[in-house]
């Protein structure tokens, strides 16, 4: 399962932070800290895994940002890498030419297209299209906040 | 202020978003952030009654402000008020505020529980994904008491929408995961297992998630999923790159899903079935033919999610071992990996080929790839890549090329990077050890070690050398030569001048006959070393001169000047000025008698684990040091230094102090547990604490033929106790689990597995507790039913977590035939009639074999009673042989046996013979108790 997924920009602020696991926020701290250094220490043109206590930690970057995921040793590299670029295209046809600075003023989009794709620290739903019929579902009944209608057009 | 969000914005959270980020200073932002706590807070307070919408946006500011590092105090009721509001948009956010900040606030989770359940029962799809998130998101023990009944009938509900139970059964995972006594299964499990069957793609990703969870716990009940995972891969694996739609990712077919099917597979054995393995077998040949294949894009999504599933299914392949084409088709696709331009391939090829060169039947292949490998760790860019070819190039070292990869991990080393060099300092002195042929190879590379990362070398290493030196005396002479070279260098690292001050103080003798190395002229040398060096290595090098004084009594003389003056007898530190006095007044008070008896050459160290060993499987983590050295112990051992020409069962003697005269109380090599076995090699086949899943222990496994009580196992975390008792066909054995730290161990877990055609039957009364404290002992009972005859021992694998590391250990559980063993008493003439009986070749198993222990006849007689048949006397014409027989029980037959054992006490000999009505027993007695007399 994944541990943890973080955004964070180059000079290390971090964007984004999901816990899968319940730990103490000095913890989260820790990890926050060591993962900014470590992957933003790395050279251009290096692979995209590392090794970090018995975690496996897979980043990669897309423009400004690094997407940063702890996942155990028995997750394959490779599908962790496709799982954030999956993550970054649901968020890249929400916001359209998805930027660094529409995670900053829309955190709590980010954290809810992230609960529709990711849940428990594994996957749950890899159709892009059925991720982003639920989100724009979602922002209709925002829209209406008639919430009673989805119930209607469900069991009506 | 830019990208006005979709949906509903709230435009003060995006008012204060902006101010924050144009703050110029810390100072600034704090005060921003308190100016708007102060606000919020006086919002919550006042009298006028929030609208929904306030709440919302003042609860969002507040978790912002949190995730920005910031402690937030107060707003939690608000959120809490926020998930019982019928409008969606606000739910949402009071979840996501809860989700964020879990915090075991008792008062509140009641209320939170309570909004959760009135949506979980709403029927409304989105609320109910909603409120399952939050429960996996907090995962509390609270939560799981509230809803762990509730959400597997969700789950497996007729009516329930594919997004809820998506959400149900991760949501049930998480669950699973952190209160496994409170998640029942039951009745629900088989409709669980079914969920692989479903229609909708995402419910099956979701779904087996779950499902291989549980089938790790409990692999028996969920075993049906083996044929379903099987033959929904063969569906994917066969489909068109355009059959599974949405599903399909960059060309490639439910990479996901194909990778969890062929992870789920990795919890169980090959499967028994011929049609259904022959299908895998296939689905495998497919992938690794599609690998093959020229890509349908040139995107590197799409080779990513192809080679995914190519390396899952490699893992698969590892995990069986029993495919020869197939491991050796996988060897060869990853050699051609180790040479892609993409460096994550490379990464993943050497860390993929470590686990190859563990199997008997692609070791070999993984050898040709030396070059390339060496190669790697010469010019790769990335540390990590080069960290991989190292553990590699480790992985496939065996006797045939240990020189070679010596020689390449020493000349790396020199340039490697510093994070990396202890570890390869460790490996390299373990390759060196393990392989050396000849001992002065061995003593040069542990110097070159020295000479080339000295910083680097830690404690074990040099005693270590200094260990197998004093142990063996053809190598003592070319050691004595080689450190007094070596510190000929103007400078050398302390560790050096450690290792020479002890090596020529026990064996400078065997070179000062030549006048380049004599006597004075070796003192000199290291006493010029002397004052650059540390306490410790000053005390040690006090001992060299004590021991130079009986050595060489014409230095007397010199050293007795050296001792005395004043930096010495007056140094300000109490443990050199105490040697120095001591070692002053010895050697003018003490006879030569004397002294010679105190100062004598170092006795031979007890044989042991290598302490290095220990250090490598503590630095890298238990459970990461690579399969291959324990089971290359197991295929070397024996090899060298075979015979034990100098191994002594020395467990009692004392421990080994790297101080001469052990005026230091500490004992530096580690307490790892004493192995009895001959030298060197033997420390390998110890299963450390680490022992991978892959490997059995089975040390303790034949110990129980003859008895049923004892200790299994016992590391330095763990020991496993075992009592047992059988009547008839039918067994109980009790473990006796002991937790030997100070230290919780964490999701415990025990499975015992049947592999093969093991028929003996093991109900496992009830799991044990997840917690194992401190210094506690736990319980488990096996019941045991005995259907047929079988050779094969029940597997007994545990799980737990100390500290953080997993722990995975593997037992052969002492279960043997010979258990189920009635007595049968009769007279001589019966015996004889049944022998002759008896007498088809495939009736009959012999062995004769050298005696491992002492042929004391009553320590013999006890076995034979412990075998559990009737030792008959008068029966055997010659009174020194041994005639028993018995009946054993199983549920589908009896099986009669009789035994003939013949000691010959001139040549420590025996010859073994039985004759069973039923063959296969024979065979089976005989190996076991070959190796028992």
């Amino acid at each position: 399962m994944m541990r943890f997924m973080l955004l964070f920009s180059r000079q290390g602020r971090l964007r984004l932070q999901k816990w899968f696991t319940a730990i103490s926020e000095r913890e989260k701290k820790k990890i926050i800290r060591e993962m900014t250094t470590m992957v933003l220490a790395r050279p251009p043109r290096t692979c995209n895994f590392l090794r970090w206590k018995d975690l496996k930690i897979v980043y990669k970057r897309y423009a400004s940002l690094y997407f940063c995921l702890g996942v155990e040793d028995e997750e394959n590299e490779l599908l962790a890498l496709e799982i954030i670029h999956r993550y970054v295209e649901l968020l890249d046809k929400y916001f359209g030419n998805v930027c660094e600075l529409d995670i900053i003023f829309n955190f709590e989009k980010a954290y809810f297209i992230l609960d529709e794709f990711l849940m428990g620290g594994e996957i749950q739903e890899t159709s892009k299209q059925i991720v982003n019929r639920a989100i724009e579902s979602s922002d209709m009944l925002q829209e209406d906040d008639h919430s009673e209608w989805y119930d209607v057009e469900l069991f009506g | 202020m830019p990208a006005v969000s979709k949906g509903d914005g709230m435009r003060g959270l995006a008012v204060f978003i902006s101010d924050i980020r144009n703050c110029k200073s810390k100072e600034a932002e704090i005060k921003r952030i308190n100016k708007e706590l102060a606000n919020i807070r006086s919002k919550f307070k006042g009298d006028k009654a929030l609208d929904g919408y306030s709440k919302k946006k003042y609860v969002c500011k507040l978790l912002f402000i949190f995730l920005l590092g910031h402690d937030i105090d107060f707003g939690h009721m608000e959120a809490v008020n926020l998930l019982s509001s019928n409008k969606y948009t606000e739910k949402q956010i009071g979840y996501l505020f809860i989700s964020v900040l879990v915090n075991s606030n008792s008062e509140l989770i009641r209320l939170i529980n309570n909004a959760i359940k009135n949506d979980l029962s709403s029927r409304n799809p989105t609320f109910m994904c909603l409120a399952l998130h939050c429960i996996a998101n907090v995962g509390s023990r609270e939560m799981a008491e509230a809803f762990a009944s509730e959400i597997p009938r969700i789950l497996v509900a007729g009516d329930t929408m594919d997004s809820v139970k998506q959400s149900a059964a991760l949501c049930l995972l998480r669950l699973y995961k952190t209160s496994p006594d409170l998640v029942l299964m039951g009745e629900w499990t088989s409709r669980v297992v079914h969920l692989l069957n479903d229609q909708h793609m995402g419910v099956v990703t979701a779904a087996i998630s779950l499902i291989t969870c549980l089938s790790q716990k409990n692999p028996d009940e969920f075993k049906t999923c083996v044929s379903l995972a099987v033959s929904r891969l063969s569906r994917i694996v066969s489909s068109a790159s355009t059959d599974l739609q949405d599903y399909t990712y960059y060309f490639v077919p439910a990479p996901w899903l194909s990778c969890k099917l062929l992870r789920l597979l990795q919890c169980y054995p090959p499967p028994e079935d011929g049609a259904v393995k022959g299908r895998l077998v296939e689905c495998l040949e497919t992938i690794l033919n599609k690998a093959q294949e020229p890509p349908k894009s040139k995107k590197v999504q799409h080779s990513n999610a192809k080679n995914a599933i190519l390396f899952e299914a490699i893992s698969l392949i590892i995990h069986y071992d029993s495919e020869p084409n197939l491991l050796v088709r996988a060897c060869n696709q990853l050699g051609q990996f180790l040479q892609h331009r993409e460096t994550n391939l490379r990464y993943l090829a050497l860390e993929s080929m470590c686990t190859l060169a563990s199997s008997e039947f692609s070791h070999e292949a993984v050898k040709t790839h030396i070059e390339t490998v060496i190669n790697a760790l010469k010019t790769e860019r990335d540390v990590s890549v080069r960290q991989r070819a190292a553990d590699l190039l480790y992985a496939m070292c065996d006797r045939s090329n240990a020189k070679q990869i010596v020689a390449e991990m020493l000349s790396y080393l020199e340039t490697a990077d510093y994070s990396i060099r202890e570890e390869m300092v460790l490996k390299v002195a373990i390759l060196a050890e393990k392989y050396a042929v000849d001992y002065s190879w061995y003593v040069d590379t542990i110097l070159n070690l020295i000479r080339i990362a000295g910083d680097y070398v830690s404690e074990e290493v040099w005693y270590r050398v200094i260990q197998i030196v004093i142990n063996r005396d053809d190598v003592q002479g070319y050691a004595a030569k080689t450190v007094f070279e070596a510190l000929q260098a103007p400078a050398c690292h302390e560790n050096m001048v450690k290792v020479g001050g002890y090596i020529l103080g026990e064996f400078g003798n065997l070179i000062a006959g030549d006048p380049r190395s004599s006597p004075l002229v070796q003192f000199n040398l290291l006493h010029s070393k002397f004052h650059l060096c540390s306490v410790p290595t000053r005390a040690l090098l006090l001992s060299a001169y004590i021991k130079f004084i009986n050595l060489f009594p014409e230095t007397k003389a010199t050293i007795q000047e050296v001792l005395r003056c004043d930096s010495q007898i007056r140094n300000s530190d109490v443990e050199l000025q105490q040697r120095a006095v001591e070692y002053l007044k010895l050697s003018s008070i003490a006879s030569t008698d004397v002294l010679a008896t105190v100062l004598e050459e170092m006795p031979p160290f007890p044989e042991r684990e290598s302490s290095i060993l220990a250090k490598l499987k503590k630095k890298k983590g238990p459970g990461a040091v690579s399969v291959t050295e324990l089971e290359d112990g197991k295929r070397e051992s024996g090899e060298l230094n075979g015979g034990g020409d100098r191994g002594q069962d020395a467990a009692s003697t004392p421990s080994p102090s790297a101080d001469l005269l052990g005026i230091r109380s500490s004992a530096p090599v580690s307490a790892a547990p004493a192995s009895a076995g001959s030298l060197l090699v033997d420390v390998f086949s110890e299963a450390g604490p680490a022992a991978p899943s892959g490997a059995v222990n089975d040390d303790g496994f034949l110990r129980f033929v003859c008895k049923n009580n004892g200790v299994l196992f016992e590391n330095q975390l763990l020991q496993i106790g075992i009592k047992s008792e059988y009547r008839q066909n039918l067994g109980r054995m009790y473990l006796f689990y002991g937790n030997k730290t100070s230290v919780q161990f964490a999701s415990f877990t025990t499975t015992v597995n049947c592999p093969g055609e093991l028929q003996s039957h093991i109900l496992q009364s009830k799991p044990v507790e997840p917690l194992v404290e401190g210094g506690a002992q736990i319980q488990q009972v096996l019941n045991i039913e005995c259907l047929t005859d079988f050779s094969d021992a029940p597997l007994l694998n545990i799980k737990f977590r100390y500290g953080g590391a997993l722990q995975n250990l593997t037992l052969k559980l002492p279960v043997t035939i010979n258990k189920f063993f009635q007595p049968t008493e009769m007279a001589s003439q019966d015996f004889f009639q049944r022998w002759k009986q008896l007498s088809q070749p495939q009736q009959e198993a012999q062995k004769i074999f050298k005696a491992n222990h002492g042929m004391d006849t009553e320590v013999i007689k006890a076995k034979l009673l412990g075998l559990g048949m009737a030792l008959l006397d008068n029966v055997d014409p010659n009174p020194e042989n041994y005639v028993c027989a018995g009946v054993i029980q199983t549920k589908s037959q009896q099986v009669g046996c009789l035994l003939r054992l013949e000691p010959n006490a001139q040549a420590q000999m025996y010859r073994l013979t039985l004759r069973c009505s039923k063959d296969s027993v024979s065979k089976r007695l005989c190996e076991l108790l070959a190796q028992q007399f």
